[in-house]
């Protein structure tokens, strides 16, 4: 199939970008998405251009590295899917392909599609954590976990870190990410003595580090390639809400859960 | 080149209880004052750094991908091995290290190996310490699957994203100290050399993966974690920027390289589709605990799967082995695999696969049950494939996944580089010549949470590390030399791109290095390397400039060392003379077509020393005992 690309480019974080127009031939429907920029990147360097720069790791949707705006869509047409896993039997013959880097704030682009998104580690790092340093742990039958407990938290650990909800969100929030780490690990017995400061301590992060409020437009769910529920959004928002009201009556530390 | 292993003397069970007591220790005031260089944020090396700084000692911690919970590790599916017995089946730590002494066909060392299995239940506690959302039964308690090479369900795991979850446990202990102060994190930030300073490992060259800008670090200490090597085949299950470069060049700077032969082909991964291709996808090995493996018993059959009758079929692992059936070790199966294609009994296009069926799981425990289990890979294959694989059975082939070869390590995971010390896949200790399901995940958290944290106090208690200091001229060499070699990169005016070589070489090395080896291919493709190598010098286009965000000049880099390195691949598979594990010389086999062992002449581990460029490497020899497991022909029947 032969496909037109109009595709991204911009040299770094301080000059503008704008769209390229590249015609993609001969591409099959089997290739991935991502197969298909390699084909069309090997071209580029053969004609003494420069070849699209976009993130990739995995390429099996588990890393969270890839993503980017296929036709107003982060990654791309098919739900449940990200970039790297996206084929082009998704798409047809003589189609034009508009591919964007995430935009948001608070993720600056480096180059073409790639952006840096450290902003969602700085927010982990404020707290999205259990304290239990090496060699502390008890025996890892010692704390029984309802299994639809486990399942709940799994469901929501199995955030990949892409950001494609804060490029979906019109207001950049980073709602669905945060809540899905506070959902994972407070619903686990391990999570509870740091639940409220937790809670807290991301939420204020995460407004520092720019992103912006949830007006339940509802599309980070809608990109999530590991369609995390918004429920992770609403218990959030409740732990967050606690951790202020137990903050202004004791420590926010532990012995409040 | 010397290669004293270290191992304590006296009775295997205490070896590592007594090394723990007679190593000298840093004491807790003392630790800040060390600066520790970290190289890798998957398993291994996060919880290094993390465990590390806990204790108290400066780390800095480097990976080239845009966050640390990116690393290759996180796409591991199947789980996690530990001897906890919770299923009462008679697991015990000496089990466990007596099924990787023997999955590994007696190619590793006892001790570290036991030491391995001991530590291994300590793994499961900490990761459920974290918040890792392990499987449970209704009970509550921790859920075991079965894996391949064991008769005992000692497989730990959270759905099929095991290693997502251990690594994001690692990964948020490792946040955690970066939040403290006690670890600086240096992501997309690729180390292009190590520094040596009187002998030992000081320090390291590196650019920064977005501005282009080269520097060095100087510590007391290197620790590489920096993975396997697999890509050197091109095509493989590992993350596309998997790279033998930080280990490359460590051995150039004296590191000894053991057994770099002894590659994984994994048995159960989706077939190629094309000359596009550019990665392959593994479909787990916890997928063989219910899926039957079979070709047609017809050569040529091509009717559709289902149309086939039992009586056509030819449930060929469960026909050869008897008493491990589907759950056969990786090597035994992939090359079985190999043997019904080659026989014209294959499926698929071109006839390079075979049928991983679950319409008996279904049948069994219904198709609600299965997805419970497997159901995100049965997405996975789905999405890949369009075929739906509730419907029919999968198609699966053997592909390049794991690298049992590295850098050597003494009983500390120190390399023959005093200072340098190297965890998990890089370093080749534990393995031996095939390597066993959920034992990688299991081996590169015992090293990080649970070895180095007390050998690297040994090292440094019982060392004059002299203050050393990036101005210096060790380091200013390094650097020169790292943008040397990028001007060289940057200014080939060539007709081929990097990925086109990459192709070519590994598609020598996958047809002659492979599944199945013999003297006269290895022979050739040892003498092609070089010329193909001569090749890419001289003929490899890298678009752009060294100062800013490069892809192509990443890559080309990490394609040049994987030039080098194949040769040292090839030349080891031709030197030894047997077959063991994954390492199957078509010349010594069993009359069942086994890999037949030689252990007289090669129970050995074979190390590479490099003796400058233009010198053929010099092999040495560990020689391994087996003291507690007895050297025996491996049967799975
Ligand atoms: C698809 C798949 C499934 C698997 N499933 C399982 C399983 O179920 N069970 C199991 O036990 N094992 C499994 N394995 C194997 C296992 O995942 C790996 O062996 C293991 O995760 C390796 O961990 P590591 O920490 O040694 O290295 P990696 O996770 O590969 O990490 C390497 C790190 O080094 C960094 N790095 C590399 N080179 C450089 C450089 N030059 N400069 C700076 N940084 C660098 C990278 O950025 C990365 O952070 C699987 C492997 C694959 C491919
Ligand atoms: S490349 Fe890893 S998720 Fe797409």
């Amino acid at each position: 199939m032969n496909v037109v690309l109009m595709v991204w480019r911009q040299e770094n974080r301080d000059t503008a970008g704008r769209l390229q127009r590249i015609e993609a031939k001969d591409i099959s429907s089997e290739m991935s998405f991502l197969e298909m920029l390699d084909v069309v990147n090997e071209r580029l360097i053969l004609a003494g251009e420069r070849p699209i720069a976009f993130d990739h790791d995995c390429r099996e949707g588990i890393c969270g590295s890839c993503g980017v705006v296929i036709n107003g869509t982060a990654h791309g047409p098919r739900r449940g899917t990200t970039t790297c896993q996206l084929h082009m039997r998704e798409f047809h013959d003589g189609q034009t392909i508009v591919i964007e880097p995430y935009r948001a704030k608070p993720f600056p682009v480096l180059r073409d599609l790639v952006v840096d998104r450290s902003a969602l580690d700085r927010i982990t790092a404020a707290g999205g954590f259990v304290s239990a340093s090496t060699g502390s742990a008890p025996d890892g039958n010692a704390i029984p976990v309802a299994k639809p407990k486990a399942e709940a938290a799994m469901d929501a650990a199995a955030c990949i870190g892409c950001g494609a909800c804060v490029a979906a969100c019109p207001n950049a929030a980073a709602m669905l990410f945060v809540g899905a780490k506070i959902s994972h690990l407070g619903l686990l017995p391990q999570g509870q003595p740091e639940r409220w400061m937790r809670a807290e301590a991301m939420v204020a992060a995460m407004d520092r580090e720019g992103f912006g409020p949830c007006t339940n437009v509802t599309e980070c769910a809608a990109v999530c390639p590991k369609e995390i529920n918004l429920s992770v959004i609403a218990r959030m928002n409740r732990d967050r809400m606690a951790a202020v009201f137990l903050v202004a009556r004791r420590s926010p530390r532990g012995d409040t859960a | 080149m010397d290669l004293k292993a270290n191992v304590p003397s006296g009775p295997i069970d205490t070896a590592w209880s007594r090394h723990k007591f007679e190593m000298k220790l840093v004491s807790p005031a003392n630790k800040r004052k060390y600066n520790l260089i970290v190289v890798g944020s998957g398993l291994a090396g996060a919880s290094a750094a993390a465990s590390l700084a806990e204790l108290g000692y400066e780390v800095r911690c480097f990976c080239y991908q845009d966050s640390p919970r990116r690393a290759h590790s996180i796409g591991a599916q199947g789980g996690i091995n530990a001897a906890k017995n919770y299923a009462n089946d008679g697991d015990s730590v000496f089990r466990l290290f007596y099924d990787t002494v023997k999955g590994g066909d007696f190619r590793a060392r006892e001790a570290n190996v036991y030491r391995l299995a001991e530590v291994s239940g300590n793994i499961i506690d900490q990761c459920v310490a974290q918040g890792v959302p392990f499987a449970r039964e209704y009970s509550g308690y921790l859920a075991n699957r079965s894996f391949g090479g064991a008769q005992v369900s000692r497989t730990f795991y959270a759905r099929g994203q095991t290693g997502q979850q251990l690594l994001l446990g690692a990964y948020q202990a490792l946040s955690r100290q970066i939040a403290a102060g006690k670890v600086t994190m240096y992501p997309r930030t690729e180390m292009l050399d190590l520094v040596l300073v009187d002998g030992k490992a000081r320090g390291i060259v590196t650019r920064d993966l977005v501005s282009g800008k080269v520097e060095s670090h100087a510590g007391d200490a290197v620790i590489l974690a920096t993975g396997g090597y697999g890509n050197v085949f091109f095509l493989s299950t590992n993350a596309k920027g998997s790279n033998v470069t930080a280990i490359w060049r460590a051995h150039k700077l004296g590191a000894g390289f053991a057994n770099p032969c002894f590659t994984q082909i994994h048995p159960t991964c989706i077939p190629v589709s094309g000359d596009y291709q550019s990665k392959l996808t593994l479909m787990s090995e916890s997928l063989r605990n219910d899926g039957r493996v079979w070709v047609p018993t017809k050569a040529g059959d091509n009717r559709k799967p289902r149309d086939i009758a039992e009586g056509d079929r030819d449930y060929y692992l469960e026909r050869r082995y008897p008493a491990f059936g589907n759950l056969v070790p990786r090597d035994v199966a992939s090359r079985a695999a190999k043997a019904v294609c080659d026989e014209g009994k294959g499926v698929g296009p071109g006839g390079r696969s075979v049928y991983l069926d679950f319409a008996d799981a279904i049948k069994r425990l219904g198709e609600g049950g299965v997805r419970e289990r497997y159901g995100n890979l049965f997405d996975m294959y789905e999405r890949i494939t369009a075929e739906d694989p509730y419907k029919g059975p999968m198609r699966i082939y053997p592909a390049v996944h794991y690298a049992m070869g590295g850098l050597w390590v003494d009983y500390n995971l120190m390399s023959t580089i005093p200072g340098l010390f190297v965890l998990g896949e890089a370093n080749f200790s534990d393995h031996g010549a095939n390597r066993l399901g959920a034992s990688a995940l299991m081996q590169g958290l015992a090293d990080g949470y649970f070895v180095i944290p007390y050998t690297i106090g040994g090292y440094l208690a019982s060392t004059k590390l002299a203050k050393v200091d990036r101005e210096g001229q060790d380091f200013k060499r390094a650097e020169v030399e790292v943008n040397e070699r990028t001007k060289r990169l940057l200014g080939n005016k060539g007709k081929r791109t990097a990925m086109s070589l990459h192709r070519e070489l590994g598609k020598l090395l996958w047809e002659n290095c492979g599944m199945a080896r013999n003297a006269a291919g290895l022979r050739a493709t040892a003498a092609r390397i070089p010329e193909l190598r001569e090749e890419f010098w001289s003929q490899v286009i890298v678009p752009g400039s060294g100062s800013d965000l490069n892809q192509a000049l990443e890559y080309a880099g990490r394609v040049a060392d994987f030039m080098e390195f194949g040769e040292i691949m090839c030349l080891d598979a031709l030197e030894r003379s047997e077959s063991c594990g994954c390492h199957y010389r078509e010349e010594f086999q069993t009359e069942e077509g086994e890999a037949k062992r030689n252990d007289a002449e090669f129970a050995h581990v074979a190390v590479w020393e490099y003796r400058g460029p233009g010198q053929a490497e010099r092999r040495h020899t560990e020689p391994l005992t087996f003291e507690n497991v007895h050297l025996a022909q491996r049967s799975y029947k």
